[in-house]
């Protein structure tokens, strides 16, 4: 049996399955000020009278980090960054202990400036009189070479609890992305580290002593061991185990979107063939902008409790919440009153709902009924149209061969999956306003468990070699070989499948789920120096993509 | 936080899987070091910069521009379509104000393209910026565009393109002719007889550094700017000034460049040649990037940037002042220069011979051109090449008077197709391109 929680903001929804289907569902309020207890709590509920032996696989999703970043509550960290020409890297500062120190690395790697020893030792004595333990290196093209990051943390390594190399966050290109990943990394870690244990410590005292599974961004999940070198993955790790609930009622070879239709917003996201899209670069949520990699979905300031308003006798929702629904004790109207005034939803008090409408009909000029009925199509309409804004933006991504400039793919969903409280009463109306097959997923209040419950271990490697320089690396996974002049793009993805192989089994993969892999970005490159060949640059990312285990896919389809 | 202060737009195409051949200098790696600088520097996450897709030329773009002999099929491949298709991208986000301006780097490069094109010269197979200059006029109505051409190899395609036409100001900024290919662009080709001084030429001598680029910038290219007013400033921006340049002689640097971009103020930015894809493309397409986005871009320097070794000697200064200054003094002249240019209604005869490097083909032409004082004059090309075939084409300028008109149509009537493999007219003033049948 498998067990699936999802800690969200406001509930946490836990579920236990087995091969027959859900056995246990529990939704519970999230106590933000001790999710510790929220998670145990989950725990005794889902175990109560449960063959513990039969528990297979845990896999938990938490807002634990996302909490820590919107409240500030992060270790204070200190940044030591290398940089070399370019922009300045003052742009990119993180705090008031942010060191940018000599040395310079170029785009193929080689050293251009030294580091300066010295000049790291006293900024090791800054920030320890600053009361730092955590500390961030990052230099400019470290994942083409990452040996002033390494010599950096071997001067720095005496003297603070851990330091967190640039180049292991990624393999991708993007100096600013890398210093904010690599200091959410170290500002997070002691808090990730100290809640994490406490949960396996209280699992074993409960007699459960399988691995835990912890659910990333990218909806795939990586082992608690591996999670403590990159706690930032977690980030936003709900709205992806929403997503990965949705992959079952997916159709095969097409494309979908999904849609969380939240109280106050929604969450969109795309799926193609069943494989969730993927950020290009990281996560990015307004001015935040990392390299941590993630599921493609935006969150839109609409839901069931978005304010209904007119202004300019037009018809306003969102993108505020001021509460509940007026029919659920509630200042404003919102959708969800419309839905109660119309008779789609069964609960709540209709007689404030219809005073909240009321309002919105009188200065419209209409009945109650058709305000309601404009209150709900608008709804939907703008839903909708962030989501045809979406794809037109994924749509529009460059490209940069002339043979992905001709084949390049476009999606066009084919159907819709709504998740998320209000999902059934909407399903109808999109269908009916948009000639989009629209189906509210069933156990669709729980489908983010569900869905961390599924979620297999996923990872990515980027292999680069280089012939004239006679190397191949994969920093990212501290890998470097020599290699000769004649090694081939074949040789390079072997490599980098045996790499990737690795890195899933270390990261806690089962061995049955991790075929499914794809080469994400394949380049060739002659190198010529005074027209003469000089030899050759392989580049490969390889991938294993989100996706669900095997096996329980079909246990969850209802007629 | 980083933040442009000029919004503005690129495009990026490296064109990662096509060449002229694998050891040809304008082959796939070229712009794979500047991919590498620019997005390990996070250029397109920073505020205001925006990032466009190119789009694709359709034989329609292209026949604004030129007779492609035999068709635009034969001599051009996507990559081209590609290439032209980018700067065509920058150029609707800038006139569509979505952008205050925009740097279309893209491969491979145009500039050695004539209006008649049998085939490839210099690495060029169509001229990517006349090709969006025409664009724009037909499609956003601008009249006057200064196309100001900064790589070390004379522009002589869009020299060409544009030689007879007085509302195109084109300046080439280049390494002396008698030193580099294609051996043109001396101070005294000044434009055909309608639009003398319409084209300005400045050759430098080699060793030329930043100091004298920015001499002639500020002392000959900013103040004829001024005087011509132009409705939209166009930058080829050639990066083979760079001392590491391996088929140039000049010691120009990234500081240098995104110096000169940022006193040009160019609306639209498109990428021509530069082949020291290691040691200058990287940084210099930066410090250009940065320039045009208004960002601080002072750390912007080549790690083997030493610049007492690239300090231009003072005989080269005084070379480069004496150029400007006759350049300067024909600016001034125009209007006689123009006035003294022939009898208007009269043809003036022009015979020229032209050699394609890159696909090694002979082309001879007879070009005769309609005198006139209230436009750029009709004019007829009769052109045979090597490859055997031997076109007609008449060009009827964009803004042309009504006897010009005329004088196209009849040149176009009156022609003989038992002597030509094909007659074409371009006739600008109605978007038309017609092959007589």
């Amino acid at each position: 049996m498998i067990i699936g929680i999802d800690v969200g903001g406001t509930n946490t929804d836990a579920v236990l399955l087995s091969s027959s289907g859900i056995e246990k569902k529990i939704k519970e309020a999230t106590d933000s000020a001790d999710l510790f207890h929220t998670i145990l709590s989950c725990f005794k509920k889902l175990l109560d009278g449960v063959d513990l032996n039969r528990i297979q696989r845990i896999v938990i999703s938490t807002t634990l980090t996302t909490n820590a970043i919107v409240q500030q509550d992060m270790n204070p960290v200190g940044m030591v960054i290398s940089a070399g020409p370019g922009i300045n890297p003052e742009f990119f500062r993180t705090g008031d202990q942010y060191y940018c120190v000599s040395g310079s690395i170029n785009h193929r790697g080689r050293e251009k400036a030294p580091v300066n020893e010295m000049e790291i030792e006293d900024i090791a004595q800054k920030m320890k009189t600053a009361g730092i333990e955590y500390v961030g290196v990052v230099s400019k093209f470290c994942v083409r070479n990452p040996s002033h990051e390494i010599l950096i943390k071997r001067i720095l390594n005496k003297h603070f609890k851990k330091v967190f190399l640039g180049h292991h966050v990624s393999g991708n290109l993007n100096f600013p992305r890398r210093i904010a990943t690599t200091h959410l990394n170290a500002g997070v870690f002691s808090l990730h580290k100290t809640f994490f244990e406490a949960v396996k410590n209280s699992l074993t005292q409960m007699g459960l002593s399988i691995p835990i599974q912890i659910l990333k961004a990218d909806g795939g999940t990586m082992s608690l061991e591996s999670s403590m070198s990159f706690p930032g993955q977690t980030v936003l790790s709900g709205p992806a185990a929403s997503i990965m609930g949705a992959i079952p009622y997916a159709p095969k070879k097409q494309d979908a979107i999904v849609l969380d239709i939240g109280g106050t917003t929604t969450d969109i996201a795309f799926l193609v063939n069943r494989a969730p899209l993927l950020e290009p670069m990281g996560i990015q949520r307004g001015r935040y902008k990392s390299l941590i990699r993630s599921l493609q979905t935006d969150s839109k300031g609409i839901g069931g409790d978005s304010v209904v308003r007119v202004k300019d006798k037009e018809l306003i929702i969102g993108p505020d919440r001021k509460g509940p629904a007026m029919a659920f004790g509630g200042p404003e109207p919102t959708p969800t009153d419309a839905l109660i005034v119309l008779g789609l939803m069964p609960e709540g008090n209709i007689e404030n709902a219809v005073k909240g409408i009321h309002q919105i009909a009188l200065e419209l000029n209409l009945s109650d009924t058709d305000a309601a009925d404009k209150i709900f199509k608008k709804c939907c309409s703008i839903i909708l149209k962030k989501t045809f804004e979406m794809i037109d933006k994924i749509n529009s991504q460059p490209v940069y061969t002339v043979h992905e400039f001709l084949e390049n793919y476009k999606i066009s969903p084919r159907k819709i999956l709504l998740l998320g409280g209000p999902a059934p009463y909407f399903a109808k109306k999109i269908e009916e306003l948009y000639h989009i097959k629209t189906i509210a997923i069933p156990e669709s209040s729980v489908a983010n468990a569900i869905g961390a419950a599924l979620a297999r271990t996923t990872c990515e490697i980027s292999l680069n070699a280089d012939t004239e320089q006679g190397i191949v690396t994969a920093h990212e996974e501290d890998f470097a070989e020599p290699i000769s002049k004649t090694y081939s793009e074949d040789d390079l993805i072997e490599a980098a499948h045996t790499l990737l192989k690795e890195k899933a089994m270390n990261s806690g993969a089962d061995p049955d789920n991790i075929d499914d892999v794809e080469v994400v970005e394949f380049q060739k490159f002659n190198i010529v120096r005074n027209f003469t060949p000089k030899g050759k640059i392989f580049r490969t990312k390889m991938q294993l993509k989100p996706g669900l285990i095997k096996g329980f896919e079909t246990i969850l389809l209802h007629p | 936080m980083l933040r442009a202060l000029n919004k503005t737009g690129l495009v990026f195409f490296p064109a990662f899987d096509w060449a002229i051949d694998p050891t040809h200098p304008e082959r796939e790696e070229r712009l794979l070091y500047t991919q590498d600088q620019v997005t390990e520097e996070g250029v397109f996450d920073i505020s205001g910069i925006i990032e466009y897709k190119p789009e694709i030329v359709t034989p329609q773009d292209i026949r604004r521009a030129h007779f492609c002999v035999p068709d635009e099929k034969s001599i051009t491949t996507e990559s081209h379509l590609i290439s032209a298709g980018g700067a065509k991208a920058i150029a609707n986000a800038v006139m569509n104000k979505e952008v205050k301006n925009g740097f279309a780097l893209v491969r491979p490069p145009g500039h050695h393209s004539m209006r008649v094109s049998h085939g490839g010269r210099g690495f060029c197979h169509i001229n990517i910026e006349a090709i969006m200059v025409e664009y724009i006029r037909s499609r956003f109505g601008l009249k006057r565009i200064a196309v100001i051409d900064t790589d070390c190899h004379h522009g002589d395609g869009t020299n060409d393109i544009f030689w007879h036409d007085p509302d195109v100001l084109f300046i080439s900024l280049h390494q002396d002719g008698r030193t580099l290919y294609p051996g043109t662009g001396f101070t005294g080709e000044l434009g055909g007889p309608n639009a003398r001084c319409s084209n300005l030429n400045i050759p430098l001598p080699p060793g030329t550094s930043s100091e004298g680029y920015l001499y002639v910038i500020r002392n000959c290219v900013l103040p004829v700017l001024e005087e011509f007013k132009p409705d939209l400033i166009v930058n080829s921006a050639g990066q083979d000034n760079h001392y590491t340049d391996p088929l140039t002689n000049m010691n120009f640097c990234a500081q240098g460049y995104a110096m000169m971009t940022s006193l040009l103020k160019p609306d639209i930015a498109v990428l021509e040649g530069g082949y020291s894809i290691e040691g200058a493309l990287p940084y210099v397409n930066l410090g250009i990037i940065l320039a045009m986005a208004g960002i601080d871009y002072s750390g912007v320097v080549e790690p083997d940037y030493d610049p007492d070794q690239l300090r231009q000697s003072v005989s080269i200064t005084d070379k480069i002042k004496k150029t400007t200054d006759i350049v300067n003094a024909y600016w001034k002249e125009r209007d006689e220069l123009r006035q003294k240019a022939g009898t208007p209604g009269n043809f003036e005869i022009r015979h020229r011979e032209i050699f394609y490097d890159t696909d090694n083909i002979f082309e001879r032409q007879k070009e005769n051109v309609r005198i006139c004082r209230d436009c750029g004059g009709c004019f007829e090309i009769d052109s045979s090449a090597t490859t055997g075939n031997h076109i007609l084409g008449v060009h009827i300028p964009i803004n042309a008077c009504k006897s010009c008109i005329e004088e196209g149509y009849r040149l176009f009537d009156q022609a003989d197709k038992t002597k030509f493999s094909q007659i074409i007219l371009q006739d600008r003033t109605k978007d038309i391109y017609e092959i007589k049948k």
